[in-house]
């Protein structure tokens, strides 16, 4: 598994003058002539409804007017207002953050734990990894399926272990309600299920993402220093600890904040394990719901806006975190 | 690691030596179990709900009912009437999945044909050739690749429904290009860059112009690349949901096999078996793509560690 290429083919960064002449002029011709499919594509269908998107979120417009409604003019605030006041919006909010920090984090964590221990060679270790790749190369419609049928209170599995085995009293609704309280050590808790649930398929997921990029990395670093290190004394967390970790480092940095980009934003999974019910709204599904359930453009468009916005600061971060790292641009 | 060395001359460090040793013995062998038993665990999380709706797939209700803590089904009551179910057309009272079979693969199919057709050339452009702007259509490229689709979705379903789009299987297509063309470009750029320059500039002396040179040196010597690409593509085509529900959900005939499965999933009145069928249904081709291309797969998946 040529795992490595991802990360380490990066081709040797030459220092070259532009060539001036006729030949390099015909391939300035030829790059934009080769290019300009691929950026006509992108730039109709994907940063001009942005932006139109931009504009949507300052009318008051519903979908059942939008084919006599002027698309430009009649300019408001009122959507914003709107969603920016409802107390709905934070609650939602809370909900995305928590989300996606708590999901990115153990993800992230669970796919170093996975390529840590995969690291030295077994026999299988190739079919090994392909498995554990599954649950992110799966469709998503079909693994949240199959969690829901794992999930199910009447037949599915989990709480039919869970009374049998673990003398539950009775099933738990994992993807319906909304909080329970749970004791633990004498403190009575309140947990939200349903948002614990999605958070921790979350990490189900997308663990395969990150063991990915680890491995790559891991397979990547040099093997002299750690020998070096265990020929002085250095046990294999100190080797971890001291020089394996720092090595990592600056790729953990970069998965987390793609991993976070995409968590935070994301629709499908939450969609289609809750609909968004049970205290499980992400703004995504938010904007979803508000978009088709209620026909809001400009309540949809203007939870969209604020995702932009964020996302924007997040790919700002990203951008810069990939650039520390070297290459040419 | 100062201590390391110089603690050998020190005879009344020689303890310290001892338990130096035994703490790398120890934690040698706890990892050694550790890593085990961590393997193990995830490859259980990872494939048990797959074997599990696999199961489930050939047991009936009654019988899931009756006894939901058995995982292994009796052999004498494993049956395929599922997926006959699950694939015949309505008319014959099935769920009609070998039509939405076929259009999802229609669907994949042109992604990927599309797909190439723009990526290619630009890949190819933003790698190798010097010319105004390339910095800067990178950078435009990764943006698009980082962005998520639900940003889309409000203008692209007010836009299209306002033109009477939805439910076109082509404007789908066209908007699945517009998502899978980033990271296309990402995967094949990295590729092209690995082509040797001085085969090209040997091809240039034998007077190929530049078409010429993509098309009779980098593209054959780059197929194993193109080919994984497309694999890739193919799978984010016949996975995607958000698109396919905003935009083909009132036409069942056009409805992809995850549109079909979730919209079924809602509907309380079909049995679990069919349900199950239909996800193995859904699953296998893709997976099957992926056992067979994954060496390739997976540096694809990671694509976007680098900078554009």
């Amino acid at each position: 598994m040529r795992l490595q290429a991802a990360v380490r083919r990066r081709p040797p960064t030459r220092v070259r003058t532009p060539p001036r002449g006729p030949l390099a002029r015909a391939d300035a011709r030829a790059g934009v002539g080769l290019v300009l499919p691929s950026v006509v594509v992108v730039l109709v269908l994907v940063v001009a409804p942005i932006l139109w998107s931009l504009v949507l979120a300052f009318k008051d417009l519903r979908l059942v007017e939008i084919a006599r409604a002027p698309l430009f003019g009649d300019f408001t605030l009122d959507s914003i207002v709107e969603v920016v006041t409802s107390p709905r919006l934070w609650e939602s909010l809370g909900a995305t953050f928590a989300y996606s920090v708590i999901g990115t984090a153990g993800a992230v964590a669970v796919g170093l734990v996975a390529a840590l221990a995969l690291r030295r060679p077994f026999r299988g270790r190739g079919l090994v990894r392909a498995l554990l790749l599954l649950p992110y190369v799966a469709p998503i419609v079909a693994t949240t399926f199959a969690w829901r049928t794992l999930l199910n209170p009447q037949y599915g599995l989990v709480n039919a272990w869970g009374q049998a085995l673990l003398g539950w009293e009775r099933p738990v609704s994992f993807l319906t309600q909304r909080s329970a309280p749970v004791g633990i050590f004498g403190l009575e808790l309140t947990v939200p299920v349903a948002l614990t649930t999605v958070i921790a398929f979350e990490m189900w997921r997308t663990f395969p993402f990150a063991f990915l990029f680890l491995t790559a990395r891991l397979e990547a670093m040099p093997a002299d220093i750690e020998e070096a290190a265990r020929v002085d004394g250095a046990t294999p967390t100190q080797s971890f600890r001291y020089i394996v970790w720092p090595q990592l480092l600056p790729i953990v940095a970069v998965l987390t904040v793609l991993r976070f980009i995409w968590t935070f934003n994301n629709f499908d999974d939450v969609y289609l394990l809750t609909e968004g019910r049970a205290g499980t709204q992400v703004v995504s599904v938010g904007v979803y719901t508000a978009l088709v359930g209620r026909g809001d453009i400009g309540a949809a468009s203007a939870q969209a806006l604020l995702l932009a916005l964020i996302l924007a600061v997040l790919i700002t971060v990203y951008l810069r975190l990939v650039g520390r790292r070297g290459g040419e641009s | 690691m100062s201590e390391t060395t110089s603690h050998l001359a020190r005879p009344q460090r020689v303890n310290r030596e001892f338990t130096r040793w035994s703490r790398n013995d120890l934690e040698l062998r706890a990892l050694g179990v550790l890593r085990r038993v961590v393997i193990g665990a995830l490859l259980l999380v990872a494939v048990f709900p797959f074997l599990y709706v696999g199961v489930l797939s050939t047991r009936d209700i009654a019988s899931l009912q009756r006894d939901p803590a058995r995982f292994w089904p009796n052999l004498d009551e494993v049956r395929l009437d599922a997926y006959v179910d699950v694939l015949l057309p309505y008319e014959r009272g099935g769920q009609d999945f070998a039509n939405l079979m076929l259009n999802s693969a229609l669907i994949a199919v042109s992604t990927v044909a599309v797909t190439l057709l723009v990526a290619v050339p630009a890949s190819y452009a933003v790698s190798r050739l010097e010319f105004l702007g390339r910095r800067q259509i990178s950078a435009l490229f990764l943006a698009v690749y980082l962005f998520p689709g639900i940003l889309l979705a409000v203008p692209l379903f007010v836009a299209f429904t306002r033109m009477g789009l939805r439910g076109n299987i082509a404007v789908l297509v066209v908007v699945y290009v517009s998502q899978t063309v980033a990271v296309a470009i990402f995967m094949l750029r990295n590729y092209f860059r690995t082509v040797p320059v001085a085969l090209e500039e040997a091809a240039a002396l034998d007077g190929l112009g530049r078409l010429g040179i993509i098309r009779r040196i980098t593209l054959p010597l780059s197929l194993p690349a193109i080919v994984s690409n497309a694999l890739f593509v193919f799978m984010i085509a016949w996975n995607e949901f958000l698109f396919a529900l905003l935009f083909l959900v009132e036409d069942r005939d056009v409805w992809t096999v995850s549109l079909g499965l979730a919209q079924l999933t809602n509907a309380l009145e079909t049995p679990p078996a069919t349900l199950m069928a239909g996800s193995i249904v859904l699953t296998v081709p893709v997976v099957a793509i992926f056992f067979a291309s994954e060496r390739f797969l997976a540096g694809g998946l990671t694509s976007g560690a680098e900078k554009g």
